[in-house]
Protein backbone atom coordinates (compact mmCIF):
# COMPACT_ATOMS: atom_id res chain seq x y z
CA UNK A 1 0.00 0.00 0.00
CA UNK A 2 2.86 1.82 0.74
CA UNK A 3 4.00 2.13 -2.77
CA UNK A 4 0.85 2.68 -4.30
CA UNK A 5 0.93 6.34 -2.42
CA UNK A 6 4.16 7.07 -2.96
CA UNK A 7 3.79 6.10 -6.32
CA UNK A 8 0.40 8.17 -6.42
CA UNK A 9 2.15 10.98 -4.64
CA UNK A 10 4.42 11.24 -7.44
CA UNK A 11 2.68 11.09 -10.18
CA UNK A 12 0.26 14.02 -9.26
CA UNK A 13 3.00 16.10 -9.08
CA UNK A 14 4.51 15.51 -12.71
CA UNK A 15 0.47 16.02 -13.67
CA UNK A 16 0.53 19.19 -12.06
CA UNK A 17 3.27 20.44 -14.29
CA UNK A 18 1.30 20.74 -17.13
CA UNK A 19 -0.75 24.01 -16.56
CA UNK A 20 -0.66 25.46 -19.58
CA UNK A 21 -2.30 22.42 -21.35
CA UNK A 22 -5.07 22.77 -18.29
CA UNK A 23 -5.49 26.49 -18.93
CA UNK A 24 -6.79 25.51 -22.19
CA UNK A 25 -8.98 23.21 -20.88
CA UNK A 26 -10.61 25.36 -18.44
CA UNK A 27 -11.24 27.59 -21.08
CA UNK A 28 -13.02 25.11 -23.24
CA UNK A 29 -14.90 23.51 -20.56
CA UNK A 30 -16.14 27.11 -19.36
CA UNK A 31 -17.37 27.29 -22.94
CA UNK A 32 -18.92 24.18 -22.98
CA UNK A 33 -20.52 24.68 -19.61
CA UNK A 34 -22.18 28.40 -20.29
CA UNK A 35 -23.75 26.90 -23.99
CA UNK A 36 -24.88 24.18 -22.29
CA UNK A 37 -26.60 26.44 -19.55
CA UNK A 38 -28.54 28.63 -22.14
CA UNK A 39 -29.89 25.72 -24.24
CA UNK A 40 -31.33 23.96 -20.94
CA UNK A 41 -32.19 27.22 -19.75
CA UNK A 42 -33.80 28.25 -23.17
CA UNK A 43 -35.82 24.18 -23.26
CA UNK A 44 -37.02 25.18 -19.45
CA UNK A 45 -38.86 28.67 -20.36
CA UNK A 46 -40.92 28.71 -17.96
CA UNK A 47 -41.26 25.44 -16.55
CA UNK A 48 -39.87 25.44 -12.92
CA UNK A 49 -38.87 22.41 -12.27
CA UNK A 50 -39.08 18.64 -13.94
CA UNK A 51 -38.91 15.97 -11.42
CA UNK A 52 -37.87 18.30 -8.39
CA UNK A 53 -35.37 19.21 -10.64
CA UNK A 54 -35.39 22.90 -11.05
CA UNK A 55 -33.14 25.54 -12.96
CA UNK A 56 -31.17 26.23 -10.10
CA UNK A 57 -30.26 22.54 -9.90
CA UNK A 58 -29.28 22.43 -13.08
CA UNK A 59 -26.74 25.45 -13.41
CA UNK A 60 -25.10 23.45 -10.07
CA UNK A 61 -25.12 20.21 -12.12
CA UNK A 62 -23.59 21.79 -15.75
CA UNK A 63 -21.19 23.66 -13.64
CA UNK A 64 -19.91 20.62 -11.36
CA UNK A 65 -19.93 18.62 -14.42
CA UNK A 66 -17.60 21.07 -16.10
CA UNK A 67 -15.48 21.45 -13.41
CA UNK A 68 -14.76 18.21 -12.65
CA UNK A 69 -15.28 16.40 -15.78
CA UNK A 70 -11.51 14.82 -15.52
CA UNK A 71 -13.61 12.46 -13.01
CA UNK A 72 -16.40 11.39 -14.84
CA UNK A 73 -15.44 10.74 -18.28
CA UNK A 74 -13.83 7.99 -19.52
CA UNK A 75 -12.48 9.19 -22.60
CA UNK A 76 -9.32 10.53 -20.69
CA UNK A 77 -6.75 7.85 -22.07
CA UNK A 78 -3.05 6.94 -21.41
CA UNK A 79 -1.38 6.52 -24.54
CA UNK A 80 1.77 5.57 -22.61
CA UNK A 81 -0.37 2.32 -21.17
CA UNK A 82 -2.13 1.33 -25.17
CA UNK A 83 1.87 1.50 -26.55
CA UNK A 84 2.91 -0.89 -23.90
CA UNK A 85 0.93 -3.12 -24.87
CA UNK A 86 0.58 -2.36 -28.58
CA UNK A 87 4.72 -2.89 -28.56
CA UNK A 88 5.28 -5.55 -26.48
CA UNK A 89 7.01 -3.38 -23.61
CA UNK A 90 4.60 -4.34 -20.76
CA UNK A 91 7.12 -7.01 -20.70
CA UNK A 92 9.19 -4.88 -18.55
CA UNK A 93 5.71 -3.83 -16.03
CA UNK A 94 5.75 -7.30 -15.69
CA UNK A 95 8.81 -7.85 -13.75
CA UNK A 96 7.97 -4.78 -11.09
CA UNK A 97 7.00 -6.15 -8.02
CA UNK A 98 3.84 -4.44 -8.09
CA UNK A 99 -0.05 -5.79 -8.88
CA UNK A 100 0.42 -4.38 -12.22
CA UNK A 101 -3.68 -3.90 -12.14
CA UNK A 102 -2.70 -1.91 -8.88
CA UNK A 103 0.30 -0.23 -10.81
CA UNK A 104 -1.85 1.20 -13.47
CA UNK A 105 -4.81 2.16 -11.87
CA UNK A 106 -2.59 4.48 -9.56
CA UNK A 107 -1.27 5.68 -12.51
CA UNK A 108 -4.60 6.69 -13.91
CA UNK A 109 -6.03 8.07 -10.78
CA UNK A 110 -2.92 10.53 -10.11
CA UNK A 111 -3.93 11.48 -13.72
CA UNK A 112 -7.22 12.38 -12.97
CA UNK A 113 -6.70 13.76 -9.80
CA UNK A 114 -4.24 16.40 -11.02
CA UNK A 115 -6.17 17.11 -14.22
CA UNK A 116 -9.05 17.79 -11.58
CA UNK A 117 -6.52 20.08 -8.66
CA UNK A 118 -5.62 22.12 -11.74
CA UNK A 119 -8.60 22.95 -13.86
CA UNK A 120 -11.57 22.84 -10.83
CA UNK A 121 -10.38 25.43 -8.86
CA UNK A 122 -10.38 28.43 -11.70
CA UNK A 123 -13.47 26.90 -13.45
CA UNK A 124 -15.46 27.26 -9.68
CA UNK A 125 -13.85 30.63 -9.06
CA UNK A 126 -15.54 31.49 -12.54
CA UNK A 127 -18.54 29.55 -11.89
CA UNK A 128 -19.47 31.50 -8.93
CA UNK A 129 -18.94 35.11 -9.96
CA UNK A 130 -21.06 34.30 -12.91
CA UNK A 131 -23.52 37.04 -13.39
CA UNK A 132 -27.71 36.65 -12.27
CA UNK A 133 -28.83 33.26 -13.58
CA UNK A 134 -25.75 31.52 -14.22
CA UNK A 135 -23.75 31.85 -11.45
CA UNK A 136 -22.93 28.54 -9.24
CA UNK A 137 -24.45 28.55 -5.74
CA UNK A 138 -22.65 27.17 -2.29
CA UNK A 139 -23.85 23.87 -1.14
CA UNK A 140 -26.85 23.40 0.19
CA UNK A 141 -25.65 23.11 3.69
CA UNK A 142 -21.83 21.73 5.38
CA UNK A 143 -23.20 18.98 5.77
CA UNK A 144 -23.89 17.93 2.51
CA UNK A 145 -20.38 19.94 1.39
CA UNK A 146 -18.86 17.27 3.03
CA UNK A 147 -20.88 14.37 1.74
CA UNK A 148 -20.77 16.19 -1.68
CA UNK A 149 -16.54 15.64 -1.69
CA UNK A 150 -17.29 11.64 -0.36
CA UNK A 151 -18.82 10.87 -2.65
CA UNK A 152 -17.30 12.98 -5.48
CA UNK A 153 -14.03 10.72 -4.50
CA UNK A 154 -15.67 7.27 -4.07
CA UNK A 155 -17.05 8.66 -8.09
CA UNK A 156 -13.31 8.95 -9.29
CA UNK A 157 -12.08 5.74 -7.60
CA UNK A 158 -15.71 3.92 -9.49
CA UNK A 159 -14.56 5.55 -12.83
CA UNK A 160 -11.03 4.67 -12.77
CA UNK A 161 -12.23 1.06 -11.86
CA UNK A 162 -14.33 1.90 -14.96
CA UNK A 163 -11.55 2.97 -17.29
CA UNK A 164 -9.95 -0.44 -16.57
CA UNK A 165 -11.36 -2.35 -18.36
CA UNK A 166 -10.89 -0.45 -21.65
CA UNK A 167 -7.31 -0.83 -21.27
CA UNK A 168 -8.07 -4.59 -20.22
CA UNK A 169 -9.60 -4.98 -23.98
CA UNK A 170 -6.64 -3.62 -25.79
CA UNK A 171 -4.81 -7.02 -24.54
CA UNK A 172 -7.87 -8.63 -26.54
CA UNK A 173 -8.33 -5.84 -29.53
CA UNK A 174 -5.03 -4.53 -29.82
CA UNK A 175 -6.20 -0.84 -30.99
CA UNK A 176 -7.54 0.87 -27.96
CA UNK A 177 -9.83 2.76 -30.66
CA UNK A 178 -12.71 0.61 -31.07
CA UNK A 179 -13.40 0.24 -27.10
CA UNK A 180 -12.50 3.75 -26.43
CA UNK A 181 -15.29 5.27 -28.62
CA UNK A 182 -17.67 2.63 -27.97
CA UNK A 183 -17.39 2.71 -24.05
CA UNK A 184 -16.49 6.32 -23.49
CA UNK A 185 -19.76 6.99 -25.00
CA UNK A 186 -22.30 4.96 -23.27
CA UNK A 187 -20.38 5.68 -20.05
CA UNK A 188 -21.01 9.53 -20.89
CA UNK A 189 -24.93 9.03 -21.75
CA UNK A 190 -25.29 6.96 -18.51
CA UNK A 191 -23.52 9.43 -16.33
CA UNK A 192 -25.74 12.17 -17.70
CA UNK A 193 -23.53 13.90 -19.61
CA UNK A 194 -25.33 14.84 -22.57
CA UNK A 195 -28.49 14.62 -20.90
CA UNK A 196 -28.77 15.77 -17.04
CA UNK A 197 -30.46 12.54 -15.34
CA UNK A 198 -33.54 13.93 -13.97
CA UNK A 199 -34.64 15.11 -17.20
CA UNK A 200 -34.69 11.45 -18.65
CA UNK A 201 -37.62 9.75 -19.17
CA UNK A 202 -39.20 7.31 -16.46
CA UNK A 203 -38.38 3.88 -17.27
CA UNK A 204 -34.57 5.26 -18.67
CA UNK A 205 -33.66 6.69 -15.42
CA UNK A 206 -34.40 3.46 -14.18
CA UNK A 207 -32.02 1.81 -16.12
CA UNK A 208 -29.24 3.98 -15.32
CA UNK A 209 -29.75 3.53 -11.76
CA UNK A 210 -28.75 0.04 -12.04
CA UNK A 211 -25.33 1.19 -13.79
CA UNK A 212 -22.47 2.28 -12.48
CA UNK A 213 -21.59 5.33 -14.36
CA UNK A 214 -24.30 7.58 -12.46
CA UNK A 215 -22.51 7.00 -9.13
CA UNK A 216 -19.47 8.87 -10.40
CA UNK A 217 -20.79 12.49 -11.42
CA UNK A 218 -24.79 12.16 -10.95
CA UNK A 219 -24.74 11.62 -7.58
CA UNK A 220 -22.21 13.82 -5.88
CA UNK A 221 -24.21 17.11 -7.94
CA UNK A 222 -27.39 16.47 -6.75
CA UNK A 223 -25.95 16.26 -3.08
CA UNK A 224 -24.30 19.19 -3.46
CA UNK A 225 -27.76 21.39 -5.04
CA UNK A 226 -29.67 19.37 -2.27
CA UNK A 227 -31.56 17.97 -4.80
CA UNK A 228 -31.74 14.54 -2.63
CA UNK A 229 -33.50 12.92 0.17
CA UNK A 230 -31.72 11.36 2.79
CA UNK A 231 -32.79 7.84 1.94
CA UNK A 232 -31.47 8.46 -1.60
CA UNK A 233 -28.19 10.02 -0.40
CA UNK A 234 -27.62 7.05 1.76
CA UNK A 235 -28.91 4.41 -0.61
CA UNK A 236 -26.38 6.23 -3.27
CA UNK A 237 -23.39 5.80 -1.23
CA UNK A 238 -24.49 2.58 -0.45
CA UNK A 239 -24.51 1.47 -4.15
CA UNK A 240 -21.08 3.36 -4.33
CA UNK A 241 -19.38 1.40 -1.96
CA UNK A 242 -20.44 -2.20 -3.96
CA UNK A 243 -19.35 -0.64 -7.31
CA UNK A 244 -16.08 0.37 -5.65
CA UNK A 245 -15.75 -3.42 -4.55
CA UNK A 246 -17.34 -5.33 -7.11
CA UNK A 247 -15.61 -3.35 -10.56
CA UNK A 248 -11.51 -3.57 -9.18
CA UNK A 249 -12.44 -7.61 -8.06
CA UNK A 250 -13.73 -8.39 -11.70
CA UNK A 251 -10.85 -6.06 -13.83
CA UNK A 252 -8.05 -7.88 -12.21
CA UNK A 253 -9.68 -10.65 -12.69
CA UNK A 254 -10.04 -10.29 -16.35
CA UNK A 255 -6.67 -8.71 -15.99
CA UNK A 256 -4.76 -11.56 -15.25
CA UNK A 257 -6.91 -14.13 -17.65
CA UNK A 258 -5.70 -11.81 -20.50
CA UNK A 259 -2.08 -11.82 -18.80
CA UNK A 260 -2.09 -15.30 -19.26
CA UNK A 261 -2.68 -15.98 -22.42
CA UNK A 262 -0.27 -12.89 -23.12
CA UNK A 263 2.27 -13.65 -25.87
CA UNK A 264 5.23 -10.95 -26.08
CA UNK A 265 7.22 -11.55 -29.13
CA UNK A 266 10.64 -10.04 -30.13
CA UNK A 267 13.88 -9.92 -28.25
CA UNK B 1 -7.21 19.12 -57.99
CA UNK B 2 -6.11 15.77 -59.92
CA UNK B 3 -3.43 15.72 -57.17
CA UNK B 4 -6.23 15.82 -54.41
CA UNK B 5 -7.69 12.78 -56.01
CA UNK B 6 -4.45 11.10 -56.07
CA UNK B 7 -3.95 12.04 -52.25
CA UNK B 8 -7.40 10.72 -51.09
CA UNK B 9 -7.28 8.09 -52.94
CA UNK B 10 -3.91 6.98 -51.04
CA UNK B 11 -5.14 7.73 -47.74
CA UNK B 12 -8.51 5.58 -48.31
CA UNK B 13 -6.31 2.70 -49.41
CA UNK B 14 -3.99 3.27 -46.43
CA UNK B 15 -6.89 3.86 -43.89
CA UNK B 16 -8.67 0.43 -45.29
CA UNK B 17 -5.62 -1.52 -44.19
CA UNK B 18 -6.62 -1.84 -40.79
CA UNK B 19 -9.89 -2.45 -41.56
CA UNK B 20 -11.51 -3.70 -38.11
CA UNK B 21 -10.32 -0.42 -36.60
CA UNK B 22 -11.67 1.44 -39.39
CA UNK B 23 -14.71 -0.24 -39.03
CA UNK B 24 -14.74 0.16 -35.36
CA UNK B 25 -13.86 3.98 -36.10
CA UNK B 26 -16.72 4.73 -38.21
CA UNK B 27 -18.78 2.91 -35.68
CA UNK B 28 -17.65 5.03 -33.19
CA UNK B 29 -17.94 8.26 -35.33
CA UNK B 30 -21.80 7.41 -35.43
CA UNK B 31 -22.48 7.07 -32.32
CA UNK B 32 -21.15 9.42 -30.25
CA UNK B 33 -22.75 12.26 -32.19
CA UNK B 34 -26.41 10.04 -32.15
CA UNK B 35 -26.55 9.84 -28.33
CA UNK B 36 -25.97 13.51 -28.66
CA UNK B 37 -29.13 13.39 -31.06
CA UNK B 38 -31.03 10.83 -28.71
CA UNK B 39 -30.41 13.64 -25.70
CA UNK B 40 -32.01 16.18 -27.70
CA UNK B 41 -35.06 14.02 -28.56
CA UNK B 42 -35.75 12.81 -24.96
CA UNK B 43 -35.43 16.76 -24.14
CA UNK B 44 -38.33 17.81 -26.74
CA UNK B 45 -40.04 14.58 -25.64
CA UNK B 46 -39.94 16.04 -21.91
CA UNK B 47 -40.64 19.70 -22.69
CA UNK B 48 -42.52 20.10 -25.99
CA UNK B 49 -40.65 22.91 -27.64
CA UNK B 50 -37.23 24.98 -27.65
CA UNK B 51 -38.03 28.62 -27.08
CA UNK B 52 -40.68 27.60 -30.00
CA UNK B 53 -38.72 26.00 -31.83
CA UNK B 54 -40.10 22.45 -32.73
CA UNK B 55 -38.02 19.35 -33.04
CA UNK B 56 -37.77 18.92 -36.49
CA UNK B 57 -36.40 22.73 -37.29
CA UNK B 58 -33.13 21.57 -34.55
CA UNK B 59 -33.33 18.07 -36.13
CA UNK B 60 -33.06 19.96 -39.47
CA UNK B 61 -30.18 22.33 -38.00
CA UNK B 62 -28.61 19.89 -36.75
CA UNK B 63 -28.28 17.50 -39.88
CA UNK B 64 -26.69 20.12 -41.56
CA UNK B 65 -24.18 21.12 -39.18
CA UNK B 66 -22.99 17.28 -38.91
CA UNK B 67 -22.66 16.94 -42.48
CA UNK B 68 -20.87 20.38 -42.71
CA UNK B 69 -18.45 19.40 -40.19
CA UNK B 70 -17.84 15.53 -41.42
CA UNK B 71 -17.02 16.51 -45.12
CA UNK B 72 -14.80 19.89 -43.20
CA UNK B 73 -13.06 17.36 -40.89
CA UNK B 74 -12.70 14.64 -43.06
CA UNK B 75 -10.99 16.55 -45.77
CA UNK B 76 -9.02 19.32 -44.42
CA UNK B 77 -7.66 16.83 -41.65
CA UNK B 78 -3.95 17.83 -42.75
CA UNK B 79 -4.28 21.20 -41.47
CA UNK B 80 -5.87 19.94 -37.97
CA UNK B 81 -3.11 17.42 -37.43
CA UNK B 82 -0.64 20.32 -39.28
CA UNK B 83 1.19 20.89 -35.92
CA UNK B 84 2.75 17.62 -36.30
CA UNK B 85 3.89 18.30 -39.36
CA UNK B 86 6.01 21.45 -38.17
CA UNK B 87 6.95 19.94 -34.83
CA UNK B 88 8.92 16.99 -36.78
CA UNK B 89 10.13 19.51 -39.30
CA UNK B 90 8.93 17.84 -42.50
CA UNK B 91 6.62 20.97 -43.22
CA UNK B 92 10.27 22.00 -44.70
CA UNK B 93 9.96 19.07 -47.20
CA UNK B 94 6.75 20.34 -48.30
CA UNK B 95 8.13 24.15 -48.93
CA UNK B 96 10.45 22.43 -51.76
CA UNK B 97 7.97 20.95 -53.52
CA UNK B 98 6.75 22.76 -56.65
CA UNK B 99 3.29 22.79 -55.70
CA UNK B 100 1.22 25.17 -52.87
CA UNK B 101 1.76 24.62 -49.76
CA UNK B 102 -1.97 24.53 -48.87
CA UNK B 103 -2.70 21.76 -50.81
CA UNK B 104 -0.03 19.62 -49.82
CA UNK B 105 -1.13 20.37 -46.61
CA UNK B 106 -4.21 19.32 -47.65
CA UNK B 107 -3.04 16.21 -48.77
CA UNK B 108 -1.04 15.08 -46.05
CA UNK B 109 -4.28 13.15 -44.53
CA UNK B 110 -7.84 12.39 -45.28
CA UNK B 111 -9.90 11.00 -42.30
CA UNK B 112 -12.41 8.72 -44.15
CA UNK B 113 -13.39 7.62 -40.86
CA UNK B 114 -15.52 10.68 -40.26
CA UNK B 115 -17.86 8.71 -42.75
CA UNK B 116 -20.01 7.52 -39.40
CA UNK B 117 -21.00 11.02 -38.53
CA UNK B 118 -21.49 11.92 -42.41
CA UNK B 119 -24.19 8.76 -42.29
CA UNK B 120 -26.21 9.61 -39.16
CA UNK B 121 -25.97 13.37 -40.45
CA UNK B 122 -27.48 12.63 -43.45
CA UNK B 123 -29.83 10.10 -41.68
CA UNK B 124 -31.09 13.04 -39.23
CA UNK B 125 -30.95 15.70 -42.15
CA UNK B 126 -33.40 13.12 -44.32
CA UNK B 127 -35.48 12.86 -41.64
CA UNK B 128 -36.15 16.59 -40.73
CA UNK B 129 -36.35 17.65 -44.43
CA UNK B 130 -39.53 15.29 -44.67
CA UNK B 131 -40.93 15.70 -41.28
CA UNK B 132 -40.41 20.05 -40.81
CA UNK B 133 -43.15 21.80 -41.70
CA UNK B 134 -42.04 23.33 -45.03
CA UNK B 135 -43.96 23.39 -48.67
CA UNK B 136 -40.76 22.89 -50.40
CA UNK B 137 -39.56 24.90 -53.26
CA UNK B 138 -36.79 24.55 -55.43
CA UNK B 139 -35.29 28.35 -53.79
CA UNK B 140 -35.77 26.51 -50.39
CA UNK B 141 -33.47 23.66 -51.49
CA UNK B 142 -31.04 25.63 -52.42
CA UNK B 143 -30.51 27.43 -49.64
CA UNK B 144 -31.20 24.34 -47.55
CA UNK B 145 -27.80 22.90 -49.36
CA UNK B 146 -26.45 26.20 -49.15
CA UNK B 147 -26.19 25.56 -45.52
CA UNK B 148 -24.06 22.34 -45.74
CA UNK B 149 -21.58 24.10 -48.47
CA UNK B 150 -21.54 27.33 -46.26
CA UNK B 151 -20.67 25.11 -43.43
CA UNK B 152 -18.20 23.22 -44.99
CA UNK B 153 -15.92 26.11 -45.74
CA UNK B 154 -16.51 28.02 -42.43
CA UNK B 155 -15.20 25.07 -40.87
CA UNK B 156 -12.34 24.58 -43.28
CA UNK B 157 -11.55 28.26 -42.57
CA UNK B 158 -11.40 27.56 -38.69
CA UNK B 159 -8.93 24.69 -39.29
CA UNK B 160 -6.38 26.40 -41.56
CA UNK B 161 -6.99 29.28 -39.34
CA UNK B 162 -6.18 27.29 -36.32
CA UNK B 163 -3.66 25.71 -38.02
CA UNK B 164 -1.40 28.67 -39.15
CA UNK B 165 -1.24 29.73 -35.44
CA UNK B 166 0.81 26.62 -34.86
CA UNK B 167 4.16 28.80 -37.32
CA UNK B 168 4.32 30.60 -34.09
CA UNK B 169 3.05 28.66 -31.53
CA UNK B 170 5.04 25.34 -32.76
CA UNK B 171 1.68 22.91 -30.83
CA UNK B 172 -1.38 22.47 -31.64
CA UNK B 173 -4.11 25.28 -30.00
CA UNK B 174 -6.27 23.37 -27.68
CA UNK B 175 -8.48 26.66 -27.68
CA UNK B 176 -9.23 25.42 -31.41
CA UNK B 177 -11.70 23.04 -29.96
CA UNK B 178 -14.26 25.56 -28.88
CA UNK B 179 -14.39 26.91 -32.65
CA UNK B 180 -14.67 23.75 -34.29
CA UNK B 181 -15.96 21.70 -31.83
CA UNK B 182 -17.84 24.43 -29.69
CA UNK B 183 -19.30 25.66 -33.05
CA UNK B 184 -20.71 22.68 -34.08
CA UNK B 185 -22.63 21.65 -30.52
CA UNK B 186 -23.40 25.42 -30.61
CA UNK B 187 -25.04 25.50 -34.25
CA UNK B 188 -27.16 22.29 -33.59
CA UNK B 189 -29.86 24.65 -32.39
CA UNK B 190 -31.13 28.22 -32.94
CA UNK B 191 -28.58 30.79 -32.59
CA UNK B 192 -31.64 32.99 -31.28
CA UNK B 193 -31.71 30.89 -27.95
CA UNK B 194 -28.30 32.27 -26.78
CA UNK B 195 -27.16 35.07 -24.87
CA UNK B 196 -26.65 38.52 -27.30
CA UNK B 197 -22.62 38.25 -27.28
CA UNK B 198 -22.76 34.98 -27.89
CA UNK B 199 -24.70 35.47 -30.72
CA UNK B 200 -23.12 38.46 -31.73
CA UNK B 201 -19.91 36.51 -31.83
CA UNK B 202 -21.27 34.06 -33.95
CA UNK B 203 -22.48 36.51 -36.28
CA UNK B 204 -19.81 38.75 -37.12
CA UNK B 205 -16.49 37.09 -35.82
CA UNK B 206 -17.04 33.36 -37.38
CA UNK B 207 -20.27 33.81 -39.15
CA UNK B 208 -22.13 30.55 -38.26
CA UNK B 209 -24.85 32.72 -38.19
CA UNK B 210 -25.20 32.37 -41.99
CA UNK B 211 -25.77 28.76 -42.04
CA UNK B 212 -27.94 28.92 -39.06
CA UNK B 213 -31.07 31.59 -37.70
CA UNK B 214 -31.05 33.03 -41.44
CA UNK B 215 -31.47 30.66 -44.17
CA UNK B 216 -34.09 28.67 -41.18
CA UNK B 217 -36.25 31.33 -41.15
CA UNK B 218 -36.23 31.81 -44.74
CA UNK B 219 -37.19 28.21 -44.97
CA UNK B 220 -39.81 28.72 -42.66
CA UNK B 221 -41.29 31.99 -44.63
CA UNK B 222 -40.75 33.97 -41.02
CA UNK B 223 -41.59 37.69 -41.46
CA UNK B 224 -39.00 39.58 -42.46
CA UNK B 225 -36.80 36.79 -43.91
CA UNK B 226 -38.82 36.17 -47.15
CA UNK B 227 -36.66 38.12 -49.40
CA UNK B 228 -35.05 36.14 -52.03
CA UNK B 229 -31.54 36.75 -51.60
CA UNK B 230 -32.25 35.09 -48.16
CA UNK B 231 -32.01 32.06 -49.84
CA UNK B 232 -28.75 32.87 -51.10
CA UNK B 233 -26.95 34.37 -47.67
CA UNK B 234 -25.53 30.37 -46.56
CA UNK B 235 -23.33 30.84 -49.62
CA UNK B 236 -21.55 33.64 -48.15
CA UNK B 237 -19.80 31.41 -45.90
CA UNK B 238 -17.89 30.45 -48.87
CA UNK B 239 -16.41 33.70 -48.40
CA UNK B 240 -15.02 32.91 -44.82
CA UNK B 241 -11.68 30.89 -46.85
CA UNK B 242 -10.45 33.92 -48.36
CA UNK B 243 -9.23 35.45 -44.83
CA UNK B 244 -8.24 32.16 -44.04
CA UNK B 245 -6.03 31.66 -46.89
CA UNK B 246 -4.71 34.40 -47.13
CA UNK B 247 -3.35 34.18 -42.76
CA UNK B 248 -2.16 30.72 -43.98
CA UNK B 249 0.09 32.36 -46.87
CA UNK B 250 1.30 35.12 -44.32
CA UNK B 251 2.07 32.15 -41.91
CA UNK B 252 4.02 30.35 -44.77
CA UNK B 253 5.64 33.73 -44.99
CA UNK B 254 7.05 33.65 -41.48
CA UNK B 255 8.07 29.99 -40.89
CA UNK B 256 10.94 29.39 -39.35
CA UNK B 257 12.14 25.90 -39.38
CA UNK B 258 12.01 24.14 -35.61
CA UNK B 259 14.69 21.17 -36.50
CA UNK B 260 17.85 20.80 -38.68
Amino acid sequence: MKWYVSLLKLRVFQGLQYRTAALAGVATQFFWGAISIMVFLAFYGDTPQINGFTKEHLITYIWLQQSFLVFIVLWLRDSELFELIRTGNIAYELCRPLNIYGYWYTKLLSTRLSGALLRCIPLLLVAFIMPGPYGLNLPASPKLAILFIITLLFGVLINVALSMFIYISVFVTLSPMGSLLIFSVIGEFFSGLILPIPLMPEPLRNVVLLLPFRYTGDLPFRIYSGNLTEVEMLWGICIQLFWLLALPLLGNHLMNKALKRLVVQGG
Amino acid sequence: MILTFKYAKMWLKSQLEYRTSFILLCIGQFFVPFFVFIGLYLLFDRFENLAGWSFSEVAFLYGTIHIAFSISEALVRGFDSFSGLIMSGNFDRILVRPRSTALQVLGSKFEFTRIGRLIQGVLIFSWAIQNIDVQWTALKLICAFGMIIGGVFIFSGLFIIFATFSFWTIQGLEIANIFTDGGREMSQYPLSIYAKPVQKFFTYVVPFALVNIYPLNFILERPGYTHILYAFIPYVGILFIFPALLFWSFGVKRYKSTGS
